[in-house]
């Protein structure tokens, strides 16, 4: 026998309860403890090997010469956040922060050095 | 009554992916139909035979947005079987819990799309909500919602704590209660049985002819899951029953599904509750020695298969791969025949397609305004002449 009105009650409930979505961003949303956004870089760790530029598959981190020293760059544009970066430097220079606002306006490119 | 060939597609027959269906109808009814598929094709396979096996592995993952770990576990096995590696048995079951999750999610976001595509909006809602603390706990324990970078050849890439353990025997109670009253929905709801029963029938020996794979195949009454007949990662060691259904039809493949999600949360269930202890990957080196491979995985939409060549340097030298969506589209030109044009999405969505995945080459003349087929045999002239006029690319 099928029984109509099956959803009835489910229908009660969701009319008491209060809306899933949020008001981002007048509300602030934190991603959850374990995500990966833009890293941070420690320069000072850094013994410019260059595995990082090796192993990234977009081409996001590349090897720059900064005050006469080759020095990874990450071009945020074109970083899918895969975190390859931070497991292949053997030094530990790189760690991925929760931080995932990263929109902004054409010409001005996020960029961690 | 006179023919009529009108095309649906390629904009967004069904689902918001491009692909295009010629259907002959006699009045409201199809009786021939054919599927154009190359409106999306990204030149994927090629890219991955100029990256690292390193690399590759994030490719690999961006082959769907939706299944997209079982294509990178379908590589990571391909590469583990030429280098004779063997993950730990944590890896193992780690690997195998992020493949239920996504079953989870993907046929919850199914569930949504095809009450879409029946006119009820409520379902999507619905489903997709809950799909969300799916994606949750994936972003905590991955570290990202759809493309999670936690796979790595040899083993996983993150190990999870007690806490997040707790939080996910927490989200599969709430996920059996729902799923619970969804199969009371999907079992009693006059909405989905007028638009879904009858429609899009498949025969068992169609299914079989046609080499229809996943829910699509097993709502045809065919037992076969690649998870129970080749087990790969931990699916031996997991108790948990193949689903089929003997209606044949749409409302066949929902019932699958919403079944299947029931087996997913207790498989979860168990591996978290009966996780090894000890490592998590094991170390592999950079360069692939010479030799061919071939894995499977079951993924939400049915089997997924990677064929691997690899020449001793650190780049795979080919690495084919043949998405679900690309065995079940034949189906799909068969079932449409006999049906009604208002049930061409509901078909189509069915099998729950995923053009991105599948979609081959497609060869246009644009001042002809024709598209060509090539012959395996015209297809390597081509191929050869294009390489001797640009040496590399
Ligand atoms: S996170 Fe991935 S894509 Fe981004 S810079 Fe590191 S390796 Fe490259
Ligand atoms: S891998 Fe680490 S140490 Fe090496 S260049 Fe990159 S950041 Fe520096």
């Amino acid at each position: 026998m099928k029984r109509p009105g099956i959803m009835i009650k489910d229908v009660f409930k969701r009319l008491t309860m209060k809306p899933v979505t949020s008001k981002y961003p007048a509300e602030k949303s934190p991603a959850e403890p374990g995500y990966r956004g833009k890293m941070e870089f420690y320069v000072d760790k850094c013994i410019s090997c260059g595995m990082c530029a090796k192993d990234c598959p977009s081409f996001a981190c590349v090897m720059e010469e900064i005050d006469g020293k080759k020095r990874p760059v990450f071009y945020l544009d074109k970083c899918m956040f895969c975190a390859q970066c931070e497991e292949s430097c053997p030094k530990d220079a790189i760690k991925m922060t929760t931080e995932y606002e990263l929109a902004h306006l054409a010409g001005n490119p996020q960029i961690v050095k | 009554m006179a023919r009529v060939t009108i095309p649906i597609g390629p904009q967004h027959p069904a689902l918001k992916e491009p692909e295009r269906f010629m259907v002959t109808v006699e009045g409201e009814t199809i009786v021939d139909a054919d599927v154009r598929i190359g409106h999306i094709h990204r030149g994927l396979e090629k890219l991955f035979e100029q990256r690292t096996y390193l690399q590759n592995i994030h490719i690999t993952e961006r082959i769907c947005g939706i299944c997209s770990f079982t294509h990178s576990t379908n590589f990571c096995q391909a590469t583990e079987y030429i280098l004779g590696v063997e993950p730990p048995r944590r890896g193992l079951y780690l690997r195998t819990l992020m493949n239920e999750f996504e079953r989870i999610h993907s046929h919850l976001l199914w569930l949504g799309v095809a009450g879409h595509e029946m006119g009820f909006d409520t379902l999507l809602m619905w489903s997709w909500d809950d799909r969300e603390r799916i994606l949750d706990l994936f972003e905590d324990i991955t570290g990202n919602r759809v493309t999670h970078a936690f796979n790595t050849i040899g083993g996983v890439r993150r190990d999870i704590t007690d806490a997040q353990i707790q939080r996910i025997l927490h989200t599969m109670d709430i996920m059996e209660e729902r799923t619970k009253a969804y199969i009371q929905v999907g079992l009693n709801e006059q909405t989905i049985l007028k638009r879904t029963q009858g429609v899009g029938i498949l025969t068992t020996a169609d299914a079989k002819r046609l080499c229809a794979v996943g829910p699509r195949l097993r709502a045809s009454n065919v037992k076969y899951d690649v998870r129970k007949n080749d087990p790969y990662a931990a699916y031996g060691e997991l108790p948990f029953e193949v689903i089929t259904s003997d209606t044949l039809d749409v409302h066949g493949q929902l019932v699958v599904r919403a079944l299947e999600l029931l087996e997913c949360v207790k498989m979860c269930r168990y591996m978290v509750q009966n996780l090894p202890a000890g490592e998590i990957r094991v170390k592999v080196p950079r360069k692939v020695p010479p030799g061919e491979a071939i894995s499977r995985t079951e993924a939400p939409r049915g089997e997924d298969i990677h064929y691997l060549r690899s020449n001793g340097t650190d780049k795979p030298e080919r690495l084919k791969v043949r998405a679900p969506t690309l065995a079940n589209i034949l189906n799909v030109a068969h079932t449409l025949k006999g049906a009604n044009i208002a049930d061409i999405p509901l078909i189509v969505a069915g099998i729950d397609p995923c053009m991105g995945c599948m979609d081959r080459v497609l060869i246009l003349d644009r001042d002809k305004e024709s598209c060509k087929v090539m012959s395996a045999e015209q297809l390597r002239e081509y191929s050869i002449e294009w390489y001797r006029k640009e040496a590399y690319r």
